[in-house]
């Protein structure tokens, strides 16, 4: 491995320094003389300036399909599309086939992350075996395999029973797990439900999915929490209501966390007027007040992480019926780009809030403890470069991901993510991911 | 018109809605004739392609289509697809193939004929989709009020049933609103759509949880010029939408009862009904059968209707109707 030099990168989008990293941990930060070579290893010199450095993000939240349908997404090429949307970590959801409910499918997961070697991929376990609902997974032996599972999630589907939630979150105590909850009350919203319950749904005739489905849930599970001196984390937010309810649990101290997509941020329920399948997403893209509130949230901090929810699909899975689509949206690449937009560009977050929303937090909430760590001499060289004056017009064909399922095709973001480096590696350049670009490009 | 599908009701400007009806009224009658073939769609070929069962919208555009001349194939598909099964687009691509100038398109899910219009060259017809819409029933029903009452500007239509699910009371809005209809709709809230409190302000319709309020208006102005009963879906009952079946004909149907005391104001007021009825449930023997009843017309008028939609679509202008 050669060493590193990035030169005059505006730290945390603050003042400029330059930060030399050797062996694949930030060595120092400062001044620093560039050369082709130091002390006789060779060093590889990026000149940063103007551009905006990153701790390497964090998501807390991605669906990477193998095993069962490595049609739609791998775990390599899914780790890709997050190198080259400048993760460095991200956590793989358990609703594949089959379920990632035993401590023999976490590992498997977890050697394919370390296999693919581009970002690190942390396995997410099922609450309840093969996602039933009806009896808790080997949670304890996931927590004790050599993936070390701490969030547990049946996510796709909610964790509705709450007696088998309440036991979930009293037996992950033992070992500081966490419970990641998709709120959708079945008998309130359905699995056919497909698009947030107003007008838009009475015009379109599309079956509803209230706000309040979620609302009963968030209010239940944090009550749950409260219960069991347990932490829940509230999965993809999306209501004006349920940021209310996370807002008085965490004033009481109940240990609840949050997580809201790039999606529910930037896109709304109007998009549905056209029937297109690629706006239907989990819980439903919701109107303008819920985006509103959940992006306030984030803002204020009530909502601590952005995570993507990247739901990779086949062509065809997208092609039926609206009705009968597959749910989901692709989201890695561009989820930094879009927190760009809606909250950097319009000046309601930092660079340094997005750090921590998108890194910091993540990372805490998920327990890497490698991860989503400030950018300070000794620390793991887990970072991302950003551009943030470039803007970028996103081009499904060009994703990493094997799936074209993207909502922001042919539309104009800005922040492009340069490079991702991940303990010093640059695993993705400017889209492309290592072995895809020439390492003399970066210099 | 050089429109080239039939989505949605909102796609017909009035003047088109006009235009249509005039072209049905002119294809009505033909159907009188003894010969009622017409060479207009020579050559072309319609594909009615039903993934839903339906018997009157389906051989209505049959027959539309067999008057007018061109190649009519009925094609019933699966019911909804799911992610095992073909996807809709390779169900629609592989027919397309064959040179197919039009496809009317019955799907239980809303929106696939927006959906296949996205993906074909042929001219797309809704012959209903899911719980969304239906534009031929809601011309064929505007033809049939305007042959009972004339223009329908500033009438009073009052449409009672099942809204939540109903693609002809979406239809029937739009088009009703079109013409200068003055629409109230009725339900009991179960069974009003998501968010219609809004749609509804923002479209210029009324809507009530009150039938008889709605009925027999103080004013004379506000009494309806038709009634328009829609079916109730007795799977309905299991969702819960409302307690028992009696207890819904007690609230919204229209009774035997309901029909003397309007009777008493308008003799010849029309009764609507898309068919098919539950007798007994939405609508009383007495009131389907009545002397004002237009639910055969509406049958009726159901083929001419199709016909001109057909001419439209696929004749052009030029072309003489008759």
């Amino acid at each position: 491995m050669t060493d590193l030099l990035l030169k005059g990168a505006n730290l945390l989008g603050d003042n400029g320094a330059d930060v030399l990293v050797r062996e694949g941990v930030i060595a120092e930060i400062g001044s620093i003389r560039a050369a082709a070579e130091l002390d006789g290893r060779r060093l590889t010199v990026v000149d940063a300036a103007g551009l905006v450095l990153l701790p390497g993000l964090v998501d807390l939240h991605a669906h990477l399909r193998e095993p069962g349908r490595e049609d739609a997404e791998t775990v390599a090429s899914g780790s890709a599309a997050a190198a080259a949307g400048g993760f460095t970590a991200i956590l793989a959801m358990a609703n594949t086939s089959p379920v990632t409910d035993t401590a023999e499918a976490a590992e498997r997961v977890f050697d394919l992350g370390r296999a693919a070697g581009l970002v690190d991929v942390q396995p997410i376990g099922a609450v309840s075996k093969g996602l039933a609902g009806a009896e808790l997974a080997e949670l304890g032996l996931m927590a004790r395999s050599r993936a070390r599972v701490r969030v547990f999630s049946d996510d796709g589907k909610c964790v509705h029973d709450a007696r088998l939630m309440r036991r979930a979150l009293d037996y992950v105590k033992a070992f500081g797990g966490t419970i990641s909850q998709h709120a959708q009350d079945p008998r309130l919203a359905d699995g056919s439900a497909c698009c947030h319950e107003g007008e838009v749904s009475g015009r379109l005739g599309l079956p509803a999915w209230p706000a309040i489905a979620e609302d009963v849930v968030v209010a239940r599970d944090v009550q749950l929490a409260r219960h069991t001196g347990s932490r829940v984390h509230v999965a993809h937010v999306s209501t004006a209501a349920s940021v209310e309810i996370i807002r008085w649990a965490k004033a009481q101290g109940i240990a609840v966390t949050a997580e809201v997509t790039p999606h529910h941020l930037a896109l709304g329920t109007d998009l549905l007027t056209g029937y297109d399948p690629v706006f239907k997403v989990n819980p439903p893209l919701r109107p303008d007040e819920d985006r509103a509130a959940i992006l306030a949230a984030l803002v204020d901090g009530v909502v601590d992480a952005v995570a993507t929810d990247h739901a990779p699909h086949a062509r065809h899975d997208k092609e039926h019926a609206f009705p009968d689509a597959a749910f989901g949206m692709l989201g890695l690449e561009t989820a930094l780009a879009v927190v760009a937009e809606v909250a950097v560009r319009t000046r309601l977050l930092s660079w340094a809030d997005v750090a921590d929303r998108m890194s910091f937090a993540p990372a805490r909430i998920a327990g890497l403890a490698d991860q989503g760590r400030p950018i300070a001499v000794g620390e793991p060289a887990n970072l991302v470069l950003v551009d943030p004056d470039a803007s970028w017009t996103v081009d499904r064909s060009a994703s990493q991901s094997l799936s074209r399922n993207n909502p922001w095709h042919g539309r104009t973001l800005p922040a492009p993510v340069v490079a991702t480096f991940l303990r010093g590696e640059c695993t993705a350049y400017r889209g492309r991911v290592r072995g895809q670009f020439d390492p003399e490009e970066i210099a | 018109m050089t429109r080239k599908h039939l989505l949605s009701s909102a796609d017909l400007s009035r003047d088109e809605v006009d235009s249509i009806l005039d072209t049905a009224a002119s294809m009505h009658d033909v159907q009188r004739r003894e010969v009622k073939k017409l060479p207009t769609l020579r050559g072309r070929t319609v594909i009615n392609l039903f993934f839903e069962d339906s018997t009157r919208t389906r051989s209505s555009f049959e027959i539309a289509g067999k008057w007018m001349s061109a190649d009519t194939i009925n094609i019933t598909g699966k019911g909804s697809s799911t992610s095992k099964g073909e996807s809709l687009r390779d169900t629609v691509m592989t027919i397309c193939a064959m040179s197919v100038d039009a496809l009317v398109i019955r799907h239980s899910a809303s929106g696939a004929c927006h959906q296949v219009a996205q993906w074909v060259d042929a001219s797309v017809i809704n012959a209903g989709d899911g719980t969304h819409e239906h534009p031929t029933q809601a011309l064929l029903d505007a033809y049939t009020l305007r042959q009972r009452l004339g223009s329908l500007e500033g009438r009073h239509i009052v449409i009672v049933g099942d809204l939540a699910h109903s693609r002809v009371f979406r239809s029937n809005v739009i088009t009703l609103g079109r013409l200068g209809a003055r629409v109230t709709v009725v339900a009991p809230p179960t069974l009003m759509p998501s968010g219609i409190g809004d749609w509804a302000a923002r479209d210029g319709f009324a809507t009530s949880w009150d039938l008889d309020q709605t009925l027999y208006a103080a004013s004379p102005a506000d009494r309806p010029d038709a009634v328009m009963m829609l079916r109730v879906q007795r799977e309905r009952m299991s969702g819960g939408f409302f307690p028992t079946e009696r207890e819904y004909t007690a609230g919204y149907g229209l009774t035997r009862e309901r029909l003397a005391r309007l009777y008493a104001a308008t003799p010849d007021l029309p009764i609507l009904h898309p068919g098919p009825m539950n007798r007994g449930l939405e609508i009383s023997a007495e009131a389907a059968d009545a002397t004002s009843s237009a639910i055969l017309d509406q049958v009726s008028a159901g083929v001419a209707v199709r016909m001109a939609v057909l001419y439209h679509l696929l004749a052009g202008e030029t072309e003489a109707a008759a």
